[in-house]
């Protein structure tokens, strides 16, 4: 069984076309991650997993229908939207005490163990947290509930480098099994690139991507050329071509690593770079299709 | 993904995850409303300080006490009972019409406040569902409310009558008079029941359109609420040179008075004053509820589809 499994998804708002029929497929024990643009449909698409907005088209998550079984779904299912939608006037007890009262998967000594590593204290209110606290205090809400899914839209949008940092950290080691499923969307690659298992381009409420790191790894090669071998290297067909010091870099899909290896240094490309050379084709392509 | 080579294969969700101990819908009902207690303290707040104000006003004025219970007794007993219990029906009418007002603000904010400050994500993201939300918002003003000016309305009076007692006995007058014609128990059951009766069930509209128009207004959620309601009357006004709909505002705000009276007008015996069979069988009560009902389930489906704003 998938955990979340999307056929035919789609979603208007007005004219825009926000998901254009998107599929996919999520198995469980996955990290994901969800890059695309701003306004590509990434939300949209976590919006529509979580019940928040209604969709054309078939979903499921962890068997069930979002829209219809939002509060249901709810019992499995954790989400952090980004750092601002902690209440401000919340105290951190009165929060323990809240999801305690209302969430049958809450173990409250567990978020208060995450608490206590923290410089939290348990009457403050959540107005009076920096910014990095509050998603500290999110975090720690949300590790101590047993689900099987975890949503993050933009988790760290907004913080500092030693918080993004300490983020992903306690959540691979502290929280993430092979049971568990988590996706991320979010528009900055480099910082969740070592989590995930899985990545998944998504363009214009399509997407266009959709690959489990190994795959990517077995297929995209990267190569770093002097000028004198650029063009052997533009003969085998490159996806993309960028300037970097002291020549080129060139990414290769499907091309043996042998013949890559003897035209200049081989390397596995970052996210970032083949994100940049799938969008560029997307325009391409749909440049070539305008006209 | 397409080809989860590392992926845990297929195992069925029940195996993994013990099921905890459900939560029954109640115990989510109370944190809900506890919650609301957390946010919006003028609740408690405003009528707790307005007795307090009460209390320290009947205090300062306790020196012409004595002057005053010595006029009181030289007039007939309908007319002492009045003199005396004046006071006690004013101090109520001050705290219903202060949980009034904070009911009244409560409900414009209680849809509005968690979408404007994007914590509706994050209750979202609670197994709770938008009906019970919108129930345990609908719940401050039809229930707690209520028996919050209760409690304090009558916690106040007993500390008045025991501050005009012990004023009374120091300078050496009886409390006969005071104790005969101020019958708390009396006051305060017809205090409850106009509360029932007028706060919960007769306004309950007024607090359901309310809420209704605080999960659906994008800003400026108390002009949404009151300006449809003007339209309407100015519209009748002019096309019909008629004022049934002002005329029907004013008695739901005012209070139904023919069909429950009004603490503040007791006559005599309030006791045999009490109808509540013609008041539960009145339609307007009933065509109330209906509209409270009406706006309520708008409001749950508002909440289902709105987010952030």
């Amino acid at each position: 069984m998938a955990c979340i499994e999307a056929r035919g998804l789609r979603k208007a708002y007005g004219k825009t076309i926000a998901l254009d029929g998107i599929n996919l497929r999520v198995e469980e024990g996955r990290i994901l991650g969800l890059i695309g643009p701003n306004g590509a449909g990434k939300t949209t698409a976590l919006d529509a997993i979580l019940g928040l907005t209604p969709y054309e088209g078939e979903l499921r998550v962890l068997g069930r229908d979002p829209w219809g079984e939002r509060d249901r779904l709810m019992r499995d299912v954790c989400f952090i939207a980004d750092v601002a939608v902690l209440p401000r006037w919340i105290k951190v007890s009165q929060a323990l005490d809240y999801v305690a009262g209302v969430h049958p998967r809450f173990e409250r000594a567990k978020a208060e163990g995450f608490l206590a590593k923290t410089t939290i204290k348990g009457d403050s209110k959540v107005r009076e947290l920096s910014k990095g606290m509050v998603t500290q205090l999110h975090l720690a809400l949300v590790m101590a509930i047993d689900a099987r899914l975890l949503v993050l839209d933009e988790p760290t949008l907004g913080l500092d480098i030693l918080y993004r940092k300490q983020f992903y950290d306690s959540l691979l080691n502290d929280y993430f099994d092979r049971n568990r499923t988590i996706v991320v969307a979010t528009h900055q690659v480099e910082e969740i690139e070592h989590v995930l298992t899985d990545v998944m381009f998504i363009d214009r409420g399509r997407i266009v991507f959709d690959r489990s790191m190994e795959e990517l790894e077995s297929r995209y090669l990267e190569v770093m050329v002097r000028p004198e071998q650029a063009a052997a290297a533009r003969a085998l067909q490159p996806l993309n071509e960028r300037k970097a010091i002291g020549g080129s870099v060139l990414l290769f899909e499907g091309v043996d690593r042998q013949q890559l290896a003897a035209i200049g240094e081989v390397r596995t490309p970052g996210i970032a770079d083949l994100f940049v050379a799938v969008m560029g084709n997307q325009a391409g392509q749909a440049q070539g299709a305008a006209k | 993904m397409n080809t989860p080579s590392n992926a845990i294969p297929d195992s069925p969700f029940a195996a993994q995850a013990p099921a905890p101990a459900p939560i029954p819908a109640s115990r989510r009902m109370y944190w809900s409303v506890r919650r609301e207690l957390w946010e919006y303290r003028s609740i408690y707040i405003a009528p707790l300080a307005v007795a307090a104000l009460i209390l320290l006003g009947s205090l300062i004025s306790s020196y012409r006490l004595p002057a005053n219970m010595r006029a009181i007794l030289t007039l007939d007993p309908m007319h002492q009972r009045h003199a005396i219990q004046q006071h006690y029906h004013i101090a109520a009418l001050l705290i219903m019409g202060t949980t009034f007002i904070v009911g009244v603000f409560y409900c414009l904010d209680a849809l509005h406040g968690e979408r404007r400050d994007r914590s509706i994500l994050f209750w979202k993201s609670l197994p709770v569902s938008d009906l019970t939300t919108v129930l345990s918002k609908a719940s401050i003003p039809l229930v707690v409310l209520p028996l919050l000016t209760f409690a304090v309305t009558v916690v106040m009076q007993f500390i008045m009558l025991l501050l005009s007692s012990a004023v009374l006995l120091g300078n050496g007058l009886s409390v006969a008079t005071l104790w005969t014609q101020v019958s708390l128990f009396q006051m305060s059951l017809l205090l409850l029941y106009h509360l029932l009766a007028v706060h919960s069930l007769w306004y309950a509209p007024i607090y359901g359109w309310m809420l209704l128009v605080s999960g659906w207004a994008r800003r400026a959620a108390f002009l949404w609420a009151a300006l449809p309601l003007l339209a309407i009357g100015v519209v009748e006004k002019l096309a019909f040179n008629t004022t049934h709909f002002a005329a029907m505002l004013e008695n739901r705000i005012g209070g139904d008075v023919s069909a429950v009276t009004m603490p503040g007008s007791v006559p005599m015996d309030p006791m045999t004053h009490l109808t509540p069979l013609h008041f539960l069988s009145s339609p307007g009560l009933w065509i109330g509820l209906a509209i409270t009902a009406a706006c309520l389930a708008g409001a749950v489906r508002l909440r289902r589809y709105q987010g952030p704003i």
